[in-house]
């Protein structure tokens, strides 16, 4: 097993973590079976984080970010959040799907990031207005406030459930494969966008990704999953590496690394 | 032997801005008018009415089938006497109670049926059981139980809408999409706030076919329940009408009443849905 750097020198004077996620194991039931997603998992992520679960199609990843949303409760194990567990989904950890569809489509642009907002009770409608505009405008949508979702387009649609998120203020904002669905050249742009906002208000984000680029330009530090069912297989730090960083050798063999621990937990070794 | 591309040479070229022709043009104006889809559906109706008064003058027995122009005078005297409105609004009454009546139990049980599995198993035995009885059957009971009046008319309203309408919204609320679920827990929203806030917009296209849906099967048992049974409380509805006039040998009539019930039918389409539905679902991009 490789460590990137001696981990238990540093712990000391590590704070408190934001969400502690501790010997969880999630399953799922189909009609037939009850399928193992996740195996004891432990991560801590800190205030700040923008913390990347990375693994194979099938390791859990997305099933685990659902868990530290609420919307399944762990089989084993507990997840922390500011200390408190976990019960339930809440607006404190707002959710950036990969779907288009979660935006409701009967909602304007402003309709859609205020909704939350008033929802959730947070504010009134005069303030909940303010601060959805002031959001669209930290996405760059300034000027579609009154378009409709299906007006826009799948990098827009994004960036509406970005600043709906953004706006909430969460104490962590989960991100499932934001930009997934959206072609090369979008999603270049996205992830530079995302760091670019996460520089101004250094919001806490959990991302899952199966891109290993994307999770090396995009976080600072990478969980690396293993095939079903999913365990911590690594940790490693990323924080050094924008998108144009991505060129370069070091860079290169970081994500070599990354891609032979994983194809090596797959049973097989492609190039 | 191996397949080789050849290899051409490669060129570059400036581009000046495009002027040799329009970016865009103007549709021709036969076709912007043809593509009016109130035209287009005015000359379906006047060929019909065309091919009737045809139909009519060849049998020439206005006994049998009354030309269109006699139904129409018999659609106009019925219109200023006053008989034709009344009677409409009388029916129009009765079936705006049991289409209201029937719709909100239909959002009542599907509410249910969407938050607890018992309630999905009971919309679902309840709508195969008594989805597939016709109201009119159940009318000889309803007068037994409710009297000869409009509570028994309301009580087949009421079975004719609840059923394919209760089915249509629980379809729809079983095609939101998951993430839009989750979406709307993840700000909070649980059990009627759920339902409200989410499931029914997102459910919308389903619900306002389904309302479609019921409003004509409402129409239908009304205007046979009033020609099975006749006038309930004194005064009849357009059933009633047609029915009467058919005993007074009033072809005429008895077309003038069928018109009407036409005409409401359409107006209802054409004005009430399709403005819900441009206000709504199209809007939305829901629905093309």
């Amino acid at each position: 097993m490789t460590m990137m750097q001696p981990l238990s020198v540093q712990q000391a004077a590590l704070p408190d973590p934001l969400v502690r996620v501790q010997g969880v194991t999630l399953e799922y039931a189909t009609p037939q079976k009850v399928v193992r997603a996740t195996h004891r998992i432990d991560l801590d992520v800190h205030e700040g984080d923008r913390f990347i679960l990375l693994g194979p199609s099938g390791c859990g990843k997305s099933t685990l970010l659902k868990a530290v949303a609420g919307f399944h409760a762990p089989t084993e194990g507990r997840i922390l959040l500011d200390g408190t567990p976990v019960r339930g989904p809440g607006a404190d950890r707002m959710v950036v799907f990969q779907e288009f569809d979660q935006l409701p489509p009967w909602k304007t642009v402003l309709g859609n990031v205020m909704f939350p907002l008033l929802a959730s009770g947070r504010l009134p409608r005069a303030e909940a207005r303010e601060r959805a505009r002031d959001c669209i405008a930290r996405v760059g949508l300034s000027g579609f406030e009154d378009s409709h979702p299906h007006q826009l387009s799948g990098g827009m649609k994004q960036r509406v459930a970005i600043a709906r998120a953004l706006a909430m203020k969460p104490r962590v904002m989960l991100m499932d494969e934001p930009f997934a669905a959206l072609d090369a050249l979008t999603r270049r742009k996205m992830q530079d966008e995302l760091l670019e906002l996460w520089d101004l208000e250094r919001m806490t984000l959990i991302f899952v990704t199966h891109s290993i680029e994307e999770a090396l330009v995009v976080g600072n530090r990478i969980a690396l999953l293993s095939p079903r069912p999913g365990r911590v297989r690594a940790e490693m730090n990323c924080h050094d590496w924008t998108l144009h960083s991505t060129g370069g050798a070091d860079f290169q063999s970081a994500a070599r690394r990354i891609h032979d621990m994983l194809f090596a937990d797959l049973g097989e070794a492609p190039r | 032997m191996t397949l080789t591309p050849p290899i051409r040479a490669e060129y570059e070229r400036d581009l000046p801005p495009f002027r040799d022709a329009p970016v865009e043009r103007d549709v021709p104006l036969a076709s912007r008018i043809w593509a009016q889809d109130w035209l287009r559906r005015l000359v379906i109706v006047l060929s019909l009415a065309a091919i009737w008064e045809l139909a009519a003058r060849l049998q020439a027995n206005p006994l049998l089938l009354p030309t269109f122009g006699q139904t129409a005078r018999a659609f106009v005297t019925g219109m200023q006497s006053g008989v034709l409105p009344e009677r409409s609004w009388a029916s129009i009454q009765v079936l705006l109670k049991g289409y209201a009546l029937g719709a909100v139990l239909a959002f009542l049980l599907t509410s249910l049926a969407v938050s607890t599995r018992f309630g999905r198993d009971l919309l679902s035995t309840l709508t195969a059981m008594f989805n597939p009885l016709p109201a009119i059957a159940l009318l000889p009971l309803a007068l037994l139980w409710f009297g000869l009046g409009q509570n028994s008319l309301i009580f087949v309203l009421v079975h004719s809408v609840l059923w394919p309408l209760a089915l249509s919204i629980f379809t729809g609320f079983q095609g939101v999409p998951g993430t839009l679920r989750m979406a709307g827990r993840n700000y909070g929203l649980r059990g009627w706030r759920l339902v409200v806030h989410i499931l029914i917009p997102a459910a919308l296209p389903s619900i306002l076919s389904g309302l479609r849906i019921a409003w004509a099967f409402a129409w239908r048992t009304l205007i046979a329940a009033e020609l099975v049974f006749g006038a309930s409380s004194g005064r009849g509805g357009l059933g009633w009408y047609i029915y009467q006039s058919r005993n007074e040998l009033y072809t005429d009539q008895v077309f003038a009443g069928l018109v009407m019930v036409i005409l409401i039918g359409l107006l209802v389409e054409n004005v009430v849905f399709a403005t819900l539905e441009r206000a709504t679902v199209r809007k939305w991009g829901q629905q093309a």
